[in-house]
Protein backbone atom coordinates (compact mmCIF):
# COMPACT_ATOMS: atom_id res chain seq x y z
CA UNK A 1 0.00 0.00 0.00
CA UNK A 2 2.81 2.45 0.75
CA UNK A 3 4.65 1.45 -2.41
CA UNK A 4 1.57 2.76 -4.12
CA UNK A 5 0.91 5.59 -2.41
CA UNK A 6 4.72 6.76 -3.20
CA UNK A 7 4.55 5.60 -6.70
CA UNK A 8 1.13 8.32 -6.79
CA UNK A 9 3.17 10.51 -5.14
CA UNK A 10 6.08 10.22 -7.44
CA UNK A 11 3.62 10.13 -10.48
CA UNK A 12 2.02 13.55 -9.76
CA UNK A 13 5.47 15.20 -9.33
CA UNK A 14 6.78 13.96 -12.52
CA UNK A 15 3.40 15.59 -14.30
CA UNK A 16 3.84 18.65 -12.60
CA UNK A 17 7.29 18.88 -13.35
CA UNK A 18 6.40 18.23 -16.59
CA UNK A 19 4.03 20.99 -16.34
CA UNK A 20 6.96 23.54 -16.08
CA UNK A 21 7.45 23.15 -19.50
CA UNK A 22 5.07 26.28 -19.65
CA UNK A 23 7.54 28.53 -17.51
CA UNK A 24 10.16 27.54 -20.07
CA UNK A 25 7.29 28.56 -23.09
CA UNK A 26 5.42 30.60 -21.91
CA UNK A 27 4.66 32.48 -23.56
CA UNK A 28 3.10 35.05 -21.70
CA UNK A 29 3.68 35.90 -17.83
CA UNK A 30 0.47 34.40 -16.58
CA UNK A 31 1.11 31.11 -18.47
CA UNK A 32 3.97 30.74 -16.75
CA UNK A 33 2.33 31.62 -13.05
CA UNK A 34 -0.44 28.84 -13.86
CA UNK A 35 2.70 26.00 -13.90
CA UNK A 36 3.77 27.50 -10.77
CA UNK A 37 -0.28 27.20 -9.10
CA UNK A 38 -0.14 23.57 -10.70
CA UNK A 39 2.91 22.33 -9.14
CA UNK A 40 1.76 24.22 -6.17
CA UNK A 41 -1.10 21.64 -5.72
CA UNK A 42 0.74 18.71 -6.87
CA UNK A 43 3.05 19.13 -4.39
CA UNK A 44 1.62 19.83 -1.50
CA UNK A 45 -0.31 16.08 -2.70
CA UNK A 46 2.29 14.68 -3.18
CA UNK A 47 3.17 15.72 -0.14
CA UNK A 48 0.23 14.46 1.80
CA UNK A 49 0.82 11.32 0.12
CA UNK A 50 4.47 10.83 1.22
CA UNK A 51 3.44 11.72 4.87
CA UNK A 52 1.53 8.99 5.06
CA UNK A 53 3.50 6.70 3.32
CA UNK A 54 6.63 7.48 5.36
CA UNK A 55 7.18 8.54 9.07
CA UNK A 56 8.42 11.94 9.04
CA UNK A 57 6.65 13.73 11.78
CA UNK A 58 5.25 17.63 10.64
CA UNK A 59 5.13 16.64 7.06
CA UNK A 60 1.18 17.76 7.31
CA UNK A 61 2.20 21.09 8.26
CA UNK A 62 4.63 22.10 6.10
CA UNK A 63 1.69 20.71 3.74
CA UNK A 64 -0.42 23.46 5.68
CA UNK A 65 1.82 26.35 5.10
CA UNK A 66 2.45 25.71 1.53
CA UNK A 67 -1.53 24.95 0.94
CA UNK A 68 -2.05 28.76 2.36
CA UNK A 69 0.97 30.02 0.73
CA UNK A 70 0.53 28.45 -2.90
CA UNK A 71 -0.99 31.68 -4.55
CA UNK A 72 1.14 34.04 -2.84
CA UNK A 73 3.45 34.75 -5.65
CA UNK A 74 0.14 34.55 -8.04
CA UNK A 75 -1.31 37.37 -6.66
CA UNK A 76 1.51 39.50 -5.93
CA UNK A 77 1.98 38.94 -9.75
CA UNK A 78 -1.57 39.53 -10.87
CA UNK A 79 -1.47 42.80 -8.80
CA UNK A 80 2.05 44.47 -10.09
CA UNK A 81 1.42 43.05 -13.68
CA UNK A 82 -1.81 45.71 -13.38
CA UNK A 83 -0.86 48.52 -11.04
CA UNK A 84 2.05 49.39 -13.79
CA UNK A 85 -1.16 50.56 -15.75
CA UNK A 86 -0.47 48.55 -19.01
CA UNK A 87 -3.87 47.15 -19.34
CA UNK A 88 -6.22 49.25 -16.76
CA UNK A 89 -9.23 47.28 -16.12
CA UNK A 90 -12.79 48.67 -17.07
CA UNK A 91 -13.59 51.75 -14.73
CA UNK A 92 -10.07 51.52 -13.14
CA UNK A 93 -9.13 54.97 -12.61
CA UNK A 94 -5.47 54.39 -12.12
CA UNK B 1 16.58 1.03 -6.98
CA UNK B 2 13.73 1.28 -4.28
CA UNK B 3 10.73 3.51 -5.17
CA UNK B 4 11.58 6.23 -2.90
CA UNK B 5 15.27 6.38 -4.44
CA UNK B 6 13.28 7.00 -7.83
CA UNK B 7 11.14 9.56 -6.47
CA UNK B 8 14.34 11.35 -4.89
CA UNK B 9 16.41 11.16 -8.05
CA UNK B 10 13.38 12.82 -10.33
CA UNK B 11 13.38 15.65 -7.27
CA UNK B 12 16.65 16.55 -7.60
CA UNK B 13 16.82 16.47 -11.48
CA UNK B 14 13.81 18.66 -11.38
CA UNK B 15 15.16 20.96 -9.05
CA UNK B 16 18.61 21.35 -10.81
CA UNK B 17 16.89 21.98 -13.98
CA UNK B 18 14.67 25.00 -12.67
CA UNK B 19 17.64 26.00 -10.96
CA UNK B 20 19.46 25.92 -14.39
CA UNK B 21 16.55 27.25 -15.92
CA UNK B 22 16.18 30.35 -13.47
CA UNK B 23 19.74 31.36 -14.32
CA UNK B 24 19.15 31.36 -18.03
CA UNK B 25 16.26 32.81 -18.09
CA UNK B 26 16.35 36.21 -20.27
CA UNK B 27 13.14 37.84 -18.75
CA UNK B 28 13.23 39.48 -15.29
CA UNK B 29 9.61 37.95 -14.27
CA UNK B 30 10.31 34.46 -16.02
CA UNK B 31 13.20 34.09 -13.62
CA UNK B 32 11.33 35.01 -10.87
CA UNK B 33 8.53 32.68 -11.36
CA UNK B 34 11.46 29.81 -12.00
CA UNK B 35 12.92 31.22 -8.45
CA UNK B 36 9.34 30.13 -6.80
CA UNK B 37 8.97 27.17 -8.37
CA UNK B 38 12.85 26.83 -7.32
CA UNK B 39 11.51 27.21 -3.67
CA UNK B 40 8.29 24.84 -3.90
CA UNK B 41 10.23 22.27 -5.19
CA UNK B 42 13.10 22.66 -2.27
CA UNK B 43 10.62 22.43 0.77
CA UNK B 44 9.73 18.90 -0.60
CA UNK B 45 13.55 18.09 -0.94
CA UNK B 46 13.71 19.22 2.85
CA UNK B 47 11.12 16.86 3.71
CA UNK B 48 12.88 13.90 2.02
CA UNK B 49 15.81 14.68 4.22
CA UNK B 50 13.70 14.53 7.37
CA UNK B 51 14.10 17.84 8.29
CA UNK B 52 10.18 19.45 8.41
CA UNK B 53 11.62 22.40 10.30
CA UNK B 54 13.50 23.67 7.09
CA UNK B 55 11.20 22.96 4.97
CA UNK B 56 8.59 24.76 6.81
CA UNK B 57 10.88 27.88 7.22
CA UNK B 58 11.48 27.55 3.39
CA UNK B 59 7.29 27.05 2.12
CA UNK B 60 6.82 29.80 4.55
CA UNK B 61 9.30 32.51 3.10
CA UNK B 62 10.29 30.70 -0.22
CA UNK B 63 6.17 31.39 -1.32
CA UNK B 64 4.84 33.66 1.31
CA UNK B 65 7.24 36.29 1.25
CA UNK B 66 10.50 35.74 -1.14
CA UNK B 67 7.78 35.76 -3.87
CA UNK B 68 5.54 38.69 -3.17
CA UNK B 69 9.00 40.77 -2.80
CA UNK B 70 10.78 39.52 -6.00
CA UNK B 71 7.30 40.34 -7.76
CA UNK B 72 7.12 43.81 -6.33
CA UNK B 73 10.83 44.53 -6.79
CA UNK B 74 10.19 43.47 -10.67
CA UNK B 75 7.29 45.79 -10.80
CA UNK B 76 9.00 48.45 -9.42
CA UNK B 77 12.18 48.35 -11.11
CA UNK B 78 10.41 48.24 -14.84
CA UNK B 79 8.44 50.75 -13.66
CA UNK B 80 11.21 52.68 -12.60
CA UNK B 81 13.19 51.73 -16.13
CA UNK B 82 15.74 50.10 -13.99
CA UNK B 83 16.39 47.05 -15.78
CA UNK B 84 16.15 47.90 -19.61
CA UNK B 85 18.43 50.46 -19.15
CA UNK B 86 21.36 48.94 -17.00
CA UNK B 87 24.57 47.83 -19.86
CA UNK B 88 24.55 44.30 -20.12
CA UNK B 89 27.09 42.97 -18.75
CA UNK B 90 30.98 42.89 -20.39
CA UNK B 91 31.66 39.02 -21.74
CA UNK B 92 34.85 38.96 -18.87
CA UNK B 93 32.84 39.92 -16.18
CA UNK B 94 30.54 37.14 -16.76
CA UNK B 95 33.15 34.85 -17.14
CA UNK B 96 34.77 36.05 -13.86
CA UNK B 97 31.14 35.71 -12.07
CA UNK B 98 30.40 32.35 -13.23
CA UNK B 99 34.12 30.73 -12.73
CA UNK B 100 33.20 32.31 -8.89
CA UNK B 101 29.90 30.75 -8.77
CA UNK B 102 31.52 27.15 -9.89
CA UNK B 103 34.72 27.61 -7.43
CA UNK B 104 32.07 28.13 -4.57
CA UNK B 105 29.98 25.08 -5.23
CA UNK B 106 32.88 22.93 -5.72
CA UNK B 107 34.02 23.98 -2.71
CA UNK B 108 30.49 23.25 -0.97
CA UNK B 109 30.75 20.14 -2.66
CA UNK B 110 34.05 19.11 -1.93
CA UNK B 111 33.13 19.95 2.14
CA UNK B 112 30.20 17.52 1.86
CA UNK B 113 31.96 14.73 0.05
CA UNK B 114 35.32 14.86 1.87
CA UNK B 115 33.40 14.46 5.70
CA UNK B 116 34.07 11.13 7.41
CA UNK B 117 31.50 8.48 7.72
CA UNK B 118 29.67 8.47 9.69
CA UNK B 119 29.40 12.37 9.72
CA UNK B 120 30.37 14.34 12.95
CA UNK B 121 26.84 15.00 14.38
CA UNK B 122 25.84 17.41 17.39
CA UNK B 123 22.21 15.63 17.25
CA UNK B 124 22.71 13.35 20.16
CA UNK B 125 23.75 15.57 22.08
CA UNK B 126 21.17 18.19 21.36
CA UNK B 127 18.86 15.68 22.05
CA UNK B 128 20.13 15.03 25.60
CA UNK B 129 19.88 18.28 26.76
CA UNK B 130 16.22 18.48 25.84
CA UNK B 131 14.74 17.16 29.23
CA UNK B 132 16.56 20.14 30.70
CA UNK B 133 14.91 23.12 28.42
CA UNK B 134 11.39 21.08 28.91
CA UNK B 135 10.98 21.48 25.35
CA UNK B 136 10.08 18.58 22.93
CA UNK B 137 11.36 19.57 19.16
CA UNK B 138 15.22 20.01 19.41
CA UNK B 139 15.70 22.60 16.53
CA UNK B 140 14.12 24.89 18.83
CA UNK B 141 15.88 23.74 21.42
CA UNK B 142 19.07 24.88 19.65
CA UNK B 143 17.61 28.13 18.44
CA UNK B 144 16.58 29.56 21.56
CA UNK B 145 18.47 27.47 24.44
CA UNK B 146 22.19 26.41 23.07
CA UNK B 147 22.87 29.16 20.60
CA UNK B 148 20.23 31.52 21.80
CA UNK B 149 22.60 34.77 21.28
CA UNK B 150 22.96 33.75 17.80
CA UNK B 151 19.53 33.32 17.00
CA UNK B 152 19.02 36.90 18.97
CA UNK B 153 21.95 38.65 16.34
CA UNK B 154 20.16 37.06 13.80
CA UNK B 155 16.95 39.05 14.77
CA UNK B 156 19.20 42.30 15.02
CA UNK B 157 19.86 41.45 11.33
CA UNK B 158 16.33 41.90 10.35
CA UNK B 159 16.24 44.77 12.34
CA UNK B 160 19.31 46.44 10.43
CA UNK B 161 17.81 45.46 7.27
CA UNK B 162 15.16 47.77 7.99
CA UNK B 163 16.92 50.04 9.20
CA UNK B 164 19.38 49.98 5.65
CA UNK B 165 15.88 49.92 3.10
CA UNK B 166 14.43 52.91 5.10
CA UNK B 167 17.50 54.98 4.75
CA UNK B 168 16.60 54.95 1.09
CA UNK B 169 13.89 57.50 1.78
CA UNK B 170 14.07 60.96 0.80
CA UNK B 171 14.20 63.25 2.79
CA UNK B 172 11.14 64.98 3.00
CA UNK B 173 9.26 61.17 3.05
CA UNK B 174 11.30 61.12 6.48
CA UNK B 175 9.10 59.28 8.62
CA UNK B 176 6.06 58.60 6.52
CA UNK B 177 4.71 55.77 4.97
CA UNK B 178 5.81 53.33 2.01
CA UNK B 179 4.17 53.05 -1.28
CA UNK B 180 0.95 50.87 -1.08
CA UNK B 181 1.85 47.94 -2.49
CA UNK B 182 -1.61 46.85 -4.09
CA UNK B 183 -3.85 48.73 -7.26
CA UNK B 184 -6.04 51.97 -6.54
CA UNK B 185 -8.96 49.43 -6.33
CA UNK B 186 -9.04 45.82 -4.96
CA UNK B 187 -11.36 43.14 -6.75
CA UNK B 188 -14.00 41.16 -5.37
CA UNK B 189 -11.79 38.20 -5.52
CA UNK B 190 -8.86 39.64 -3.30
CA UNK B 191 -11.91 41.10 -0.63
CA UNK B 192 -13.03 37.16 -0.01
CA UNK B 193 -9.52 35.92 0.11
CA UNK B 194 -9.15 38.60 3.06
CA UNK B 195 -11.96 37.42 4.99
CA UNK B 196 -11.64 33.91 4.21
CA UNK B 197 -8.12 32.94 4.14
CA UNK B 198 -6.58 35.72 6.23
CA UNK B 199 -8.59 34.34 9.22
CA UNK B 200 -7.46 30.66 8.55
CA UNK B 201 -3.63 32.10 8.35
CA UNK B 202 -3.58 33.76 11.49
CA UNK B 203 -4.99 30.85 13.23
CA UNK B 204 -2.37 28.48 11.27
CA UNK B 205 0.40 30.95 12.49
CA UNK B 206 -0.21 30.83 16.13
CA UNK B 207 -0.84 27.18 15.23
CA UNK B 208 2.87 26.41 14.13
CA UNK B 209 4.49 29.11 16.97
CA UNK B 210 2.46 27.03 19.83
CA UNK B 211 3.70 23.07 18.58
CA UNK B 212 7.26 24.68 17.70
CA UNK B 213 8.01 23.58 21.51
CA UNK B 214 7.39 20.18 20.84
CA UNK B 215 6.70 19.67 17.01
CA UNK B 216 8.39 21.28 13.72
CA UNK B 217 6.94 24.42 13.50
CA UNK B 218 8.31 27.77 15.48
CA UNK B 219 8.93 31.63 15.87
CA UNK B 220 10.32 32.43 12.31
CA UNK B 221 7.61 30.07 10.61
CA UNK B 222 4.49 31.88 12.62
CA UNK B 223 6.10 35.03 11.96
CA UNK B 224 6.70 34.20 8.44
CA UNK B 225 3.01 32.89 8.12
CA UNK B 226 1.65 36.50 10.16
CA UNK B 227 3.77 38.28 8.02
CA UNK B 228 2.34 36.88 4.56
CA UNK B 229 -1.27 37.55 6.14
CA UNK B 230 -0.57 40.85 6.82
CA UNK B 231 0.70 41.56 3.23
CA UNK B 232 -2.04 40.01 1.75
CA UNK B 233 -4.35 42.64 3.18
CA UNK B 234 -2.45 45.38 2.11
CA UNK B 235 -2.15 44.36 -1.33
CA UNK B 236 -5.74 44.19 -1.54
CA UNK B 237 -5.73 47.94 0.21
CA UNK B 238 -7.41 46.97 2.71
CA UNK B 239 -4.79 48.66 4.85
CA UNK B 240 -1.95 50.90 3.92
CA UNK B 241 1.85 50.40 4.97
CA UNK B 242 1.82 52.09 8.33
CA UNK B 243 4.17 55.49 8.57
CA UNK B 244 7.81 54.47 9.64
CA UNK B 245 7.86 56.89 12.40
CA UNK B 246 4.49 55.32 13.89
CA UNK B 247 5.63 54.49 18.24
CA UNK B 248 3.92 51.35 17.65
CA UNK B 249 5.54 49.95 14.53
CA UNK B 250 9.08 50.78 15.95
CA UNK B 251 8.02 49.42 19.38
CA UNK B 252 7.10 45.95 17.67
CA UNK B 253 9.96 46.10 15.24
CA UNK B 254 12.08 45.81 18.14
CA UNK B 255 10.30 44.38 20.86
CA UNK B 256 11.58 40.67 19.68
CA UNK B 257 15.67 41.30 19.32
CA UNK B 258 14.73 43.39 23.04
CA UNK B 259 12.96 41.07 24.93
CA UNK B 260 15.20 38.56 23.75
CA UNK B 261 18.53 40.61 24.94
CA UNK B 262 16.74 41.73 28.32
CA UNK B 263 16.01 38.17 29.06
CA UNK B 264 19.37 36.96 28.46
CA UNK B 265 20.55 39.89 30.75
CA UNK B 266 18.41 39.05 33.70
CA UNK B 267 19.63 35.18 32.84
CA UNK B 268 23.28 36.79 34.04
CA UNK B 269 22.06 37.95 37.62
CA UNK B 270 19.53 35.31 38.15
CA UNK B 271 20.76 32.21 36.69
CA UNK B 272 24.39 32.46 36.98
CA UNK B 273 25.23 33.11 33.45
CA UNK B 274 24.21 35.30 30.45
CA UNK B 275 21.39 33.48 28.20
CA UNK B 276 21.34 30.95 31.13
CA UNK B 277 17.70 29.96 31.91
CA UNK B 278 16.47 29.13 35.46
CA UNK B 279 16.42 25.57 36.03
CA UNK B 280 12.14 24.14 36.11
CA UNK B 281 11.25 27.65 34.00
CA UNK B 282 13.44 27.35 30.77
CA UNK B 283 9.90 26.93 28.81
CA UNK B 284 7.73 29.55 29.90
CA UNK B 285 10.86 31.57 29.46
CA UNK B 286 11.40 30.33 25.85
CA UNK B 287 7.71 30.79 24.48
CA UNK B 288 7.55 34.19 26.20
CA UNK B 289 10.54 35.19 23.83
CA UNK B 290 9.39 33.49 21.26
CA UNK B 291 5.95 35.00 21.30
CA UNK B 292 7.63 38.38 21.01
CA UNK B 293 9.80 37.05 18.32
CA UNK B 294 6.91 35.86 16.23
CA UNK B 295 5.82 39.42 16.73
CA UNK B 296 8.87 41.37 15.58
CA UNK B 297 8.96 38.99 12.69
CA UNK B 298 5.63 39.33 11.37
CA UNK B 299 6.45 43.17 11.57
CA UNK B 300 9.70 43.43 10.17
CA UNK B 301 9.38 41.27 6.61
CA UNK B 302 6.50 42.89 5.58
CA UNK B 303 8.06 46.36 6.02
CA UNK B 304 11.19 44.91 3.84
CA UNK B 305 8.68 44.33 1.21
CA UNK B 306 6.96 47.46 1.45
CA UNK B 307 10.65 49.42 1.07
CA UNK B 308 11.54 53.08 1.51
CA UNK B 309 8.85 55.83 2.82
CA UNK B 310 7.70 57.50 -0.20
CA UNK B 311 5.36 59.83 1.16
CA UNK B 312 5.82 62.62 3.04
CA UNK B 313 4.36 62.13 6.50
CA UNK B 314 2.04 65.23 6.50
CA UNK B 315 -0.02 63.50 3.63
CA UNK C 1 -13.13 -3.96 5.64
CA UNK C 2 -9.61 -2.83 5.74
CA UNK C 3 -9.38 -4.19 2.36
CA UNK C 4 -12.29 -2.00 1.03
CA UNK C 5 -10.69 0.87 2.51
CA UNK C 6 -7.88 0.33 0.62
CA UNK C 7 -9.53 -0.59 -2.33
CA UNK C 8 -11.28 2.41 -2.01
CA UNK C 9 -7.99 5.19 -1.12
CA UNK C 10 -6.26 3.35 -4.28
CA UNK C 11 -9.41 4.12 -6.82
CA UNK C 12 -9.47 7.57 -4.89
CA UNK C 13 -5.82 8.50 -5.32
CA UNK C 14 -5.61 7.21 -8.89
CA UNK C 15 -8.40 9.15 -10.10
CA UNK C 16 -6.86 12.20 -7.99
CA UNK C 17 -3.54 11.79 -9.88
CA UNK C 18 -5.10 11.27 -13.22
CA UNK C 19 -6.85 14.84 -12.71
CA UNK C 20 -3.13 16.48 -12.14
CA UNK C 21 -2.14 14.37 -15.60
CA UNK C 22 -4.95 15.72 -17.58
CA UNK C 23 -4.56 19.32 -15.77
CA UNK C 24 -0.86 19.32 -17.36
CA UNK C 25 -1.53 17.65 -20.52
CA UNK C 26 -4.63 20.84 -20.50
CA UNK C 27 -1.64 23.07 -19.47
CA UNK C 28 0.78 22.30 -22.16
CA UNK C 29 -1.49 21.86 -24.93
CA UNK C 30 -4.82 23.99 -24.58
CA UNK C 31 -3.87 26.42 -27.33
CA UNK C 32 -4.56 30.23 -25.35
CA UNK C 33 -4.14 31.11 -21.48
CA UNK C 34 -7.96 31.04 -20.83
CA UNK C 35 -8.32 27.61 -21.66
CA UNK C 36 -4.99 26.82 -19.94
CA UNK C 37 -6.57 28.26 -16.97
CA UNK C 38 -9.54 26.12 -17.01
CA UNK C 39 -7.61 22.95 -17.10
CA UNK C 40 -5.15 24.17 -14.47
CA UNK C 41 -8.84 24.85 -11.94
CA UNK C 42 -9.84 21.35 -12.51
CA UNK C 43 -6.45 19.80 -11.76
CA UNK C 44 -5.74 21.55 -8.36
CA UNK C 45 -9.69 21.27 -6.95
CA UNK C 46 -10.53 17.83 -8.10
CA UNK C 47 -6.74 16.46 -8.23
CA UNK C 48 -5.97 17.36 -4.92
CA UNK C 49 -9.75 16.92 -3.25
CA UNK C 50 -9.52 13.26 -4.57
CA UNK C 51 -6.34 12.30 -3.23
CA UNK C 52 -7.38 14.09 0.24
CA UNK C 53 -10.48 11.84 0.24
CA UNK C 54 -8.18 8.84 -0.62
CA UNK C 55 -6.06 9.46 2.53
CA UNK C 56 -8.97 10.04 4.81
CA UNK C 57 -9.48 6.43 5.95
CA UNK C 58 -5.49 6.39 6.67
CA UNK C 59 -5.70 9.33 8.84
CA UNK C 60 -4.55 8.56 12.31
CA UNK C 61 -6.92 10.73 14.27
CA UNK C 62 -9.92 12.67 13.80
CA UNK C 63 -7.65 16.15 14.11
CA UNK C 64 -5.11 14.88 11.31
CA UNK C 65 -8.31 13.80 9.04
CA UNK C 66 -10.05 17.28 9.92
CA UNK C 67 -6.08 18.61 9.20
CA UNK C 68 -6.17 17.21 5.49
CA UNK C 69 -9.52 18.74 5.01
CA UNK C 70 -8.36 22.01 5.84
CA UNK C 71 -5.63 21.71 3.55
CA UNK C 72 -7.69 21.21 0.54
CA UNK C 73 -10.19 23.84 1.71
CA UNK C 74 -7.01 26.40 1.93
CA UNK C 75 -6.25 25.13 -1.41
CA UNK C 76 -9.67 25.52 -2.60
CA UNK C 77 -10.17 29.05 -1.54
CA UNK C 78 -6.63 30.72 -2.77
CA UNK C 79 -7.19 28.53 -6.00
CA UNK C 80 -10.50 29.92 -7.02
CA UNK C 81 -9.66 33.30 -6.13
CA UNK C 82 -6.31 33.14 -7.91
CA UNK C 83 -8.21 31.51 -10.98
CA UNK C 84 -10.73 34.57 -11.10
CA UNK C 85 -7.55 37.00 -10.34
CA UNK C 86 -5.72 35.40 -13.42
CA UNK C 87 -9.14 35.54 -15.68
CA UNK C 88 -10.04 39.20 -14.99
CA UNK C 89 -6.14 40.15 -15.73
CA UNK C 90 -6.20 37.85 -19.13
CA UNK C 91 -9.74 39.08 -20.13
CA UNK C 92 -8.54 42.85 -21.64
CA UNK C 93 -5.92 41.56 -23.23
CA UNK C 94 -7.35 38.72 -25.11
CA UNK C 95 -9.82 41.49 -26.16
CA UNK C 96 -7.13 44.08 -27.57
CA UNK C 97 -5.89 41.05 -29.41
Amino acid sequence: MNDALLVAAGFILLTVGAGLVRVLRGPGDFDRMMAVQLLGAGGVASLLLIASATTVAGVEDVALGLALLAAFASIAFVNSAEADGAEPLEGEDG
Amino acid sequence: MSILQVLDLGLAILVLAIAGWTIAARELFASVVGYVAYGLLLSIVWIRLHAPDVALTEAAIGSGVTGVLLVTTGARLRGAGGVETAAPPRLSQRLMAGALAVLVAAALAAVVLLLPEPAPTLAPEAREGLAATGLGNPVTAVLIAYRSFDTMLEKVVLVLAVVGVWSLAPDRCWAGAPAPLGRARPEGALLFLDQALVPLGILVGVHLFWVGADEPGGAFQAGAILAAMWMIVMISRLTEPPRVGARWLRLALIAGPAVFLATGLAGGGMAGGFFAYPAGFAKPIILFIEAFLVLSIAVTLPMLVAGPPRRSPQS
Amino acid sequence: MSLALDLFSLVAIGAGAFFFFAGTVGLLRFPDSLTRLHALTKADNLGLGLIVLGLLPRAGSLLDALRLIAIWVLVQLSGAATAQLIGRALSPRRAAE
